[in-house]
């Protein structure tokens, strides 16, 4: 795209200044990209080497964001941009000393439950603070119930970090770490993700500071200016190509034992685009909360994908974006609510978002998805089943994605990642760490909402102990009683459904038992269709049939197919 | 030594070296797609009269060929059906779930090979420890059969579970399908590739079967045809991973011959580094329309296990086919001589990975480009001469790549075209520079103190800048740069990897167990090795991909090429700390560690690399100057332009200068010195000052 305003040609001088700061920008994506890929390299937790649940990124000492690394989940966006805040208020600018590395998992301090641990380091050169690194992962456990819905407040999900350090001018903080370890089900896995963490940081250090060396830069102050100018004025500028008014849209998630509604009014103003979330049902008494750094985490997001998307994220280019969350509302939760699962209810926002949107851009947004990730914790063991156990005990989790919404020229993606982009793990690998057999896991035919294009397909999953034996889940799963809408007239996504392989329905939140000899089933929700049906491309549909995706009576009621006429 | 004959099918040139025990020649021919055999056989008799040797003079050939990749690309290979444990036949498509591009709502993701009413589900299943929770059913199988006949199937791939520790059900599908349909070439992942994830291994296993059909009447081809010609010396392979092994060995696992082009580049490098002397080296290749860097250690190319091919979303990780083989690990990008130069919606400019490839090429070539490209910004740096770009082939029209450059960078950035054309070289370069650096952090390594050797088109043209950008100070342009690969293919040894999921913790290592292991893969790599090099000396490399428990990614660590006994448990833990420190420089104090695989490498000893060659024409030009701008001061200073066939051994030259040849130009910046050393090399070195 070209600038909307002519420019004369500015001084050979100026013009070096100019271009030299493109490059720095450059560099310190790339920067921001090797911490991300360090932290990947030596952590110890699947959901963050196998998954990719991380995010890394730099700021000014004003605690703004400069860049953040395309690697990582954005869960964590602007919820950790907002994190290195609080930091410099526990840790002003003028105590921090090299070597220094900050640790939290506090939710309302970062990014919003007590898996995520963030860690905020001070870079130094020749003696002068000159910028923070920042970093946070999610870990496998940190005590406390576990990773699930069940908790009535922060206190039972597990052990809250208060921002303390970590590491003291190099050496680790013995006490905090023997506090660490005591309190984990994982306390090899827990120090050693710290110490990953905290390696990660240091790779963006020694990056920023050859940098500065190379460009003879005393601050990144003029750099900031430059990127925040930059992007600013190209949000503003795809903010400004859409037409201005107010658009409304709602949503229900299943809740934990009742259904939430989601409501969210976007209006597109000059210079901004606010979301309001009046209407929105109150907090759940389980950690379905949602913490209000999260919520305007996945907003963003939302927002980004369609209207700015490339824009690299950074604190301008997220300024433009203004949320009001109502107190009292499941997407405001104070502390000491229960958040453990957040995402269940933050990973639907971007779907609100595009309902809203779908009003303004059609053509940019796509059908709702089965978006939150249904990630089984699996439990077994004499602490699920005490002296009866038959195996000792063990802890694991998978992440698998139903399929994603139609989008306006392409079909939905099947079983894949949005809005969290995490990777799934091998199925060797987890029968490789733990007593556990995945029986099936394919796509569920059918399941695709039928559209002019369709959503993505959904998954199966059957799951049983190794030897059958009794196990639990703490089940974690949306969108079985509110299936992923079509837009345009393209018919819902199949709805999830949680069972038993005897045919027994399961709830679809909470801890439950399998007994011995018997499976998990999980029949993962298909995307939302667009369009009419009846306007599908023929032999589009003819090779899901043939493929065996869509049977040939879901084919002859939804696209009015008869395989002798294609 | 012997006469030597090395072919490289590249996209638009199929590239020939021939070297004799007191002479080198080069040749190109054009690529002949439909039938790859015709360039070759006619580059042969072209490069065989250039010597005036005949066919049987030839002592051996070794080829490789971008073929098996094209035909993944482009999905010409055969239609292949893949069996696969029931319940798991979507293993292709789903991969990893997850999307390459975060912000990108658009994105496609790529096909799998075979299409879902082609992958079939067979009942039976194994658990982790290789034993048998549903035996194979042997009657699914040939129910099957009717299916194969009318979907006219021509390879068949099979990948069940956790057949990387017991293939017993693969093996008795092949027996079963090979007594009803032996007209059928049949791929199975516990042979092809025995790693635990099965993603990665089903999927390379179903490409290994993709482009068997057509690599095997291919190499049938091209065997009559040399024959014909009257060649009677044995024909090796280049494979991905830098080594060389027997045309049989090729038909078996052809999927291993996929990046066999780029391996020859880097071997070219390596073999380059070897003559020189230099243990810690960047390699890098610049083309037309990308750059591709690897680090070569001790004078070989660093190994990965797996990478991906065929990439829908341009260059984007995660966004191809992923292969679990041996293949020299290097990063590749969408900057070369034909990369695009635009503004993007951030007003910043922005490089490639659009190219304007050879046509209609750079705006300067004056056939109808219109866009600005790197090239276009050299030319109008000052960097080529107009009248000699590809040796005067070519005559370059600078005003084209000024409107060019004024329309699509300065204008929008409302700078003038010469600061245009630094900030479109400076950003190519950046991002050259930023792929070499996450390369080094993802290979654990770091690039200061490195030797760059630069070559390709764009490689000694941009080389001193990139090299400051990364804190590298010596640069090295050996000559022959244009047929880096096929010079590289000459210079390769037979070579054979073995790698084998085993799991282990260090804390209670099963010697014998390894021991076995080890016996086994040493068998399997010298039946492959003595077939291509018989009768000589091998050395070996025994490797443990080891981790801290927990950790998921493994570092790679030296193991004695002897039996290990229970003594060893200590060496294994020191080398692994001082490897994983020297890496991440934190190590976990009292994490225990655990070993995912191991793998063994077997390499015959290679010829000897040819004679120094001869000091070249000392009647030295007297050398002009020309006026170039510099990208890092934006000043224009008049350079000296030497002309490379000019210069002696021994000259030195100090910068700003260029020294220029036929396929390439070298450039010397201001703060950098050159010296032709006694090899030809031309060796750049920095003084460390001497750059802001």
């Amino acid at each position: 795209m070209k600038d909307a305003a002519p420019h004369r040609p500015t001084a050979p001088l100026a013009a070096l200044e100019r271009i030299r700061l493109q490059v720095m920008w450059n560099r310190l994506i790339a920067v921001v990209e090797e911490q991300a890929q360090t932290m990947i390299r030596t952590a110890f937790s699947t959901t963050v080497r196998e998954a990719g649940d991380l995010s890394a990124g730099i700021f000014d000492l004003q605690g703004r964001m400069l860049a953040q690394a395309v690697t990582g989940t954005p869960g964590h966006v602007n919820s950790m941009a907002e994190s290195v805040a609080h930091f410099l208020r526990a840790f002003p600018p003028e105590t921090m000393l090299p070597g220094d590395h900050y640790i939290t998992n506090d939710p309302w301090l970062a990014t919003g439950h007590l898996h995520d641990l963030t860690v905020v380091t001070p870079a130094f050169r020749d003696g002068h603070l000159v910028a923070l690194f920042a970093n946070t992962a999610h870990v496998i456990d940190v005590g406390g119930l576990g990773m699930g819905p069940e908790g009535r407040s922060v206190f039972e999900e597990g052990l809250t970090i208060p921002i303390v350090k970590c590491f003291e001018q190099g050496r680790p903080n013995d006490t905090f770490f023997a506090f660490l370890r005591a309190n984990s089900r994982t306390p090899a896995e827990l120090e050693g993700d710290v110490y990953s963490l905290c390696a990660c940081n240091e790779a963006g250090v020694r990056r920023l500071v050859a940098m500065m060396e190379e460009y003879g830069l005393d601050s990144i102050g003029p750099l900031a200016e430059a990127i925040f100018d930059a992007s600013l004025k190209a949000t503003l500028a795809e903010i400004a190509r859409l037409p201005q008014g107010t658009w409304r849209a709602e949503l229900t998630s299943d809740g934990y034992d009742e259904p939430i509604r989601l409501c969210a009014a976007l209006s597109v103003r000059e210079g901004a685009i606010e979301v309001d979330y009046a209407g929105t049902s109150p907090l759940a008494s389980r950690g379905i909360n949602v913490p209000p750094a999260y919520t305007r985490a996945y907003t963003c997001f939302g927002l980004k994908v369609v209207i700015a998307p490339e824009v690299p994220n950074n604190w301008a280019s997220l300024l433009p974006f203004r949320i009001t969350i109502p107190p009292g509302s499941i997407l405001n939760a104070p502390r000491p609510y229960p958040v453990s699962v957040r995402h269940v209810i933050g990973q639907l926002l971007p779907d609100l978002m595009m309902g809203c949107l779908a009003q303004v851009v059609p053509e940019r947004v796509a059908a709702e998805g089965s978006s939150s990730l249904w990630n089984p914790p699996l439990r077994g063991g004499p602490q699920v089943s005490g002296p009866r156990a038959t195996c000792p005990d063990f802890e694991i989790i998978t992440f698998n994605s139903g399929g994603t919404g139609a989008r306006w020229a392409k079909d939905g993606l099947s079983a894949c990642a949005f809005p969290s982009g995490v990777r799934t793990m091998p199925v060797e690998a987890t029968e490789n760490a733990a007593p556990i057999i995945i029986w099936r896991k394919e796509l569920r035919p059918d399941s695709a909402g039928a559209g002019r294009t369709r959503g993505g397909f959904g998954q199966t999953m059957v799951i049983g102990a190794a030897d059958d034996a009794e196990f639990a889940v703490n089940a974690i799963f949306d969108r079985v009683g509110n299936p992923p809408r079509g837009r345009f007239g393209g018919k819902d996504g199949a709805p999830g459904a949680v069972l038993r392989d005897d045919g027994v329905v399961l709830r679809t939140k909470g801890y439950q038992v399998i007994p011995a000899g018997r499976r998990l089933v999980l029949h993962l929700p298909g995307g939302g269709g667009m369009g009419d049906p009846r306007e599908r491309d023929p032999a589009l549909v003819a090779r899901d049939v043939a493929d065996g995706l869509i049977s040939p009576e879901a084919a002859a009621r939804d696209y009015g197919f008869v395989k002798d006429t294609a | 030594m012997s006469v030597r004959l090395a072919v490289d099918i590249g996209g638009t040139f199929t590239d020939f070296a021939l070297e004799t025990p007191t002479q080198s020649f080069t040749a190109k021919v054009l690529t002949t797609p439909t039938e790859p055999e015709r360039a070759v056989l006619e580059g042969t008799v072209q490069i065989l009269a250039q010597a005036g040797l005949s066919p049987d003079a030839l002592d051996l050939v070794v080829h490789g060929t971008t073929l098996a990749t094209n035909a993944i690309i482009e999905r010409k290979g055969a239609k292949v059906a893949f069996l696969t444990t029931e319940g798991f036949r979507d293993v292709l498509a789903m991969g990893t779930e997850s999307r390459y591009d975060q912000y990108d709502l658009q994105i496609d993701l790529p096909e799998p090979l075979v299409p879902r009413r082609l992958r079939l589900p067979v009942r039976e299943r194994l658990d982790r420890a290789g034993r048998v929770l549903v035996p194979l059913d042997e009657e699914g199988v040939r129910a099957l059969l009717p299916v194969l006949r009318a979907e006219e199937v021509e390879a068949l791939a099979v990948g069940f579970l956790h057949a990387y520790i017991n293939p017993c059900h693969e093996h008795r599908v092949r027996e079963i399908l090979r007594d009803v349909r032996p007209d059928l070439p049949v791929t199975l992942s516990s042979e092809v590739s025995p790693e635990m994830r099965e993603y990665e291994r089903f999927s390379t296993t179903v490409a290994n079967a993709y482009v068997q059909p057509l690599m095997d009447r291919y190499l049938s081809r091209l065997e009559d045809g040399l024959r014909t010609l009257g060649v009677r010396a044995p024909l090796l392979m280049m494979l991905s991973s830098g080594g060389l092994c027997s045309v049989e060995t090729a038909r078996r696992f052809p999927v291993r011959l996929v990046e066999s082009g780029p391996a020859g580049g880097a071997i070219f490098a390596a073999a380059t580094a070897r003559e020189a002397g230099l243990t810690r080296v960047l390699s890098y290749d610049m083309g037309g329309t990308t750059a591709k860097v690897c680090l070569v250690d001790d004078f070989r190319p660093r190994t990965a296990r797996a990478f991906e091919v065929a990439r829908v979303g341009r260059f984007k990780k995660g966004s191809g086919l992923p292969l679990r083989i041996p293949v020299v690990e290097m990063v590749e990008i969408g900057a070369g001589g034909g990369s695009i130069a635009r503004v993007d919606s951030l007003g910043r400019i922005a490089v490639g990975p659009e190219s304007a490839g050879a046509d209609p090429g750079p705006a300067c070539y004056g056939r109808g480009g219109t866009r600005p490209t790197v090239t276009d910004a050299n030319l109008l740096l000052g960097r080529y001469d107009p009248d000699r770009f590809a040796g005067g082939r070519l005559a370059l029209q600078a005003d084209r790549a000024e409107a060019a450059m004024a329309g699509h960078v300065a204008e929008p950035q409302g700078i003038d075209v010469a600061t245009a054309a630094v900030g479109v070289v400076e950003i190519v370069d950046e991002a050259m520079a930023n792929a070499a650096r996450v390369h080094a952090i993802e290979a654990g390594t770091a690039l200061e103190g490195r030797t760059l050797i630069a070559f390709g088109g764009g490689g000694p043209v941009h080389a001193a800048r990139v090299a400051e950008k990364i804190g590298i100070d010596e640069v090295l342009v050996p000559p022959g740069a244009g047929v880096g690969s096929a010079i590289g293919f000459l210079r390769a040894p037979v070579a054979y990897e073995v790698v084998r999921s085993l799991y282990q913790r260090l804390a209670s290592l099963d010697v014998a167990r390894i021991n076995a292991l080890f016996a086994e893969m040493r068998a399997e790599a010298e039946a492959i090795v003595a077939q291509g090099a018989p009768g000589r000396a091998e050395e070996e490399e025994r490797l443990a991909f080891m981790r801290y428990v927990g950790q998921g990614h493994e570092i790679a660590v030296r193991l004695p090429n002897r039996p290990l006994n229970e003594a060893d448990h200590a060496t294994l833990r020191a080398a692994y700390d001082s490897a994983y420190a020297a890496t991440y420089n934190r190590p976990v104090p009292g994490a225990d560690i655990e070993i995912l695989a191991f793998a063994l490498r077997l390499v015959a000893s290679a010829d000897p690399p040819p004679p120094v060659r001869a000091a070249m024409s000392t009647a030295a030009a007297e050398p002009i100057t020309r006026p170039v701008r510099d990208p890092v001061s934006g000043l224009v200073d008049p350079w000296t332009i030497y002309d490379r066939s000019a210069l002696a051994v021994g000259a030195a030259i100090a910068g700003p200068a260029i020294i220029a040849e036929d396929e390439t130009s070298t450039l010397v910046p201001l703060g950098w010195r050159a010296r032709i050393d006694e090899h030809g090399y031309i060796r750049l070195t920095r003084g460390r000052k001497a750059s802001p």
